[in-house]
């Protein structure tokens, strides 16, 4: 029986397998952010033990850090503690550290991409649940937690049972509007947010194959809010134009031992899985949530469910409501807002930034709301400036804020208050996700875009209507 | 980090029958800034626990005197979200060893592992009977033993088994962790990394 893609770059990387437990599998790359490793440098040291590949990790700053006024110090006295403790931990142990206003600095997910460290057939991790991100190029890539962080650092592995595998497969056309964002969230609203728990997925068919690698990340990004541990995509043409001369990307004789290996990255014709899920990609609306959690959500013109008509628990489905201060059977157009947020891993790439800048263009920002626009990393933030992108921001009374995961989970300053709506481009519209009583709905960059330049919740397509007319 | 060793464990229980319970829950990433691991029991549901004026809810089970004991129960899908393991912490901290679920998130199962908290999986009809269990009596008294894998309801007798890999038994039963294990292969490690480029 033929491999999966999966398959293939797992089981070249299996170091041992124990009976009856996990396999012992190895990391080519660690990346290493403030938040979920002090601790984990913190065990090196009470065991006395060195990092044991310091050139296989890379560690950058980017969940507790201010989205302004970069150059000055970090005001908060916790999060500056935090930011030395990576700058010195790295320091001691010899890795390469993207501290604060370094040009390589920003959000883990999108400088591992953008500096050629993930690469076709990788094992990634980090210690965070996004790093399925690095799936869009054929890697395994998955979020770890901060025990586990601490092994890869001392050892280079982890030690995990092989997961089940799920392939999703999307042919067809996506219609206007429909951005890889809306075809993540359309997928988990089928879902659910544990319907992958167990597995790892491949994302295949046509949709996925027309996809940029921008997209593509996005899609993966959003793997683990349905459960799994991570997605994945076959590498192709366009992934390895996007890889090739990166900094850290093979160069010479190695490119060309690389590429060997990389067109060998597919599923084979006879291979099998444990789940396979198929869906029309004509289906797929632009989607918003309603509720609290990614798999609570639904195309734009849609109406929230009687708890009836759900399948979980009708006690959660309407602790969920309150929060969000909802009701069964309103339509979410319409619906004020005071917050919009573009960015975070899952959409602060600079793809994300021309979606946005397409539809405010010749627009103004609604008065009612605060738009915080955070680009992924500082090499966005250039093309977002020398794409003309800001002009078009500024002219229609946005600003564009510094590098970082910003309000996708609110470490910083940058809350959304209680009671507040936000349309966010980020990943999760947890209770309190976005600041302690916040309320988010998640949306593509096309809908936030809408959000922002009407106070409201609004189709997109009827604003790019408007346009072409 | 060294945990206590995982037998038997016999102990009233503290019921959450909410389906999703995410980590952000578990504890808000505000409480994440810490360089060191000690404190988040002290946050363990920090929202759910607390107004914002810092005085407890007094709806919220934590604040129920009635509810306590070393293990935790939860509804459908617990520990989603993000991968922080500040959350398997914060549970471990607050005094649980064990958390029942009919089902967990993979990345909090893993931390709880690795921390000395047990995660034990039981159908959601035996889920049921354990919340209506608690809710008739609240020191109705719950037996998890991990030699035998399986979790008891005291009263009644009423038993399920569940399941665990026999590495991780292993581990938690003798209080070792992934770390020596790892370190003990450092040998075969290296030559395997020398056949992979950076």
């Amino acid at each position: 029986m033929g491999k999966t893609l999966f398959d293939k770059v797992w089981d070249s990387h299996v170091v041992k397998n124990i009976e009856n437990g996990p396999d012992v599998l190895f990391i080519d790359r660690h990346l290493v952010h403030e938040v979920t490793s002090p601790v984990a440098f913190l065990g090196l040291k009470n065991r006395n033990i060195p990092v044991l590949y310091p050139n296989r990790t890379f560690a950058t700053a980017d969940h507790n850090t201010p989205t302004i006024n970069q150059h000055l110090p970090v005001k908060d006295e916790l999060s500056a503690n935090q930011l030395k403790a990576l700058e010195k931990n790295a320091g001691e142990h010899g890795i390469p550290y993207w501290g604060l206003g370094h040009e390589k600095n920003g959000i883990v997910h999108v400088i591992g991409p953008e500096n050629g460290i993930t690469v076709p057939g990788a094992t990634i991790v980090c210690g965070d649940s996004h790093t399925s991100t690095h799936g869009a190029f054929g890697a395994i890539a998955f979020g770890i937690g901060t025990s586990e962080v601490e092994m890869v650092l001392a050892s280079q592995c982890i030690m995990q049972p092989k997961p089940k595998k799920m392939r999703i497969n999307i042919e067809g056309e996506l219609s206007t509007a429909v951005t890889p964002k809306d075809v993540a969230l359309f997928i988990i609203s089928k879902l659910t947010t544990s319907g992958a728990t167990g597995y790892f997925v491949e994302y295949a068919g046509s949709v996925f194959r027309e996809m940029s690698m921008e997209g593509r990340m996005t899609v993966c990004n959003l793997s683990i809010e349905m459960g799994a541990r991570g997605g994945m995509i076959a590498p192709d043409e366009k992934t390895f134009e996007y890889v090739k001369g990166r900094e850290f990307a093979p160069k010479g004789t190695d490119w060309d031992k690389a590429m060997a290996y990389w067109e060998t990255l597919y599923t084979e014709d006879d291979a099998t899985f444990d789940k396979e899920l198929t869906f029309a990609a004509s289906e797929i609306e632009p989607m918003i949530t309603y509720g609290t959690n990614p798999g609570m959500g639904f195309g734009i013109s849609n109406s929230i469910p009687t708890a009836e008509q759900i399948d979980g628990a009708k006690a959660t489905f309407a602790k969920s409501l309150a929060y969000m201060e909802f009701n069964e059977g309103d339509s979410m157009i319409g619906k004020p807002i005071d917050f919009v947020f573009l960015g975070s891993c899952t959409n602060g790439r600079i793809e994300d930034f021309r979606a946005f800048a397409s539809i405010i263009k010749g627009r103004k920002k609604a008065d009612n709301v605060t738009a915080w626009l955070v680009p992924g990393s500082h090499k966005v933030e250039a093309a977002i400036k020398e794409e003309g992108i800001l002009d078009i921001l500024q002219e229609a009374g946005f600003e564009l804020r510094e590098p970082g995961c910003s309000a996708c989970l609110a470490m910083n300053d940058d809350k959304v208050p209680a009671g507040k709506y936000a349309v966010s481009t980020s990943n999760r519209n947890f209770e309190g996700r976005q600041g302690p009583g916040s309320r988010t709905l998640l949306a593509s960059p096309l809908v936030a875009a809408a959000a922002a330049v009407t106070g409201k919740v609004t189709d997109p397509r009827e604003l790019m209507q408007l346009q072409e007319a | 980090m060294a945990y206590d060793k995982f037998e038997v464990l016999t102990s009233t229980a503290v019921p959450l029958p909410i389906e999703n319970v995410d980590t952000d829950q578990i504890i808000p990433a505000r409480f994440l800034k810490a360089t060191e691991r000690k404190g988040f029991g002290d946050n363990l549901f920090r929202d759910w626990r607390y107004n914002n004026d810092g005085t407890p809810k007094e709806s919220f089970v934590l604040n129920n005197a009635q509810y306590g004991g070393k293990i935790l129960v939860g509804g459908k899908n617990f520990g989603s979200g993000s991968s922080r393991e500040h959350a398997a912490w914060a549970v471990y901290d607050y005094g649980f060893r064990c958390v029942v679920s009919s089902f967990f998130a993979d990345i909090f199962r893993n931390n709880c592992l690795n921390v000395g908290v047990l995660p034990v999986q039981v159908s959601p009809e035996f889920l049921e009977k354990i919340f209506r269990a608690i809710e008739k009596n609240p020191h109705t008294e719950l037996k998890v033993d991990l030699p035998s894998q399986t979790i008891t309801l005291s009263e009644t007798g009423e038993s399920e088994s569940f399941d665990i890999n026999e590495y991780k038994k292993g581990n938690l039963l003798n209080g070792f962790d992934d770390i020596d294990y790892l370190l003990n292969l450092k040998e075969d490690i290296k030559e395997f990394a020398s056949s992979r480029p950076i």
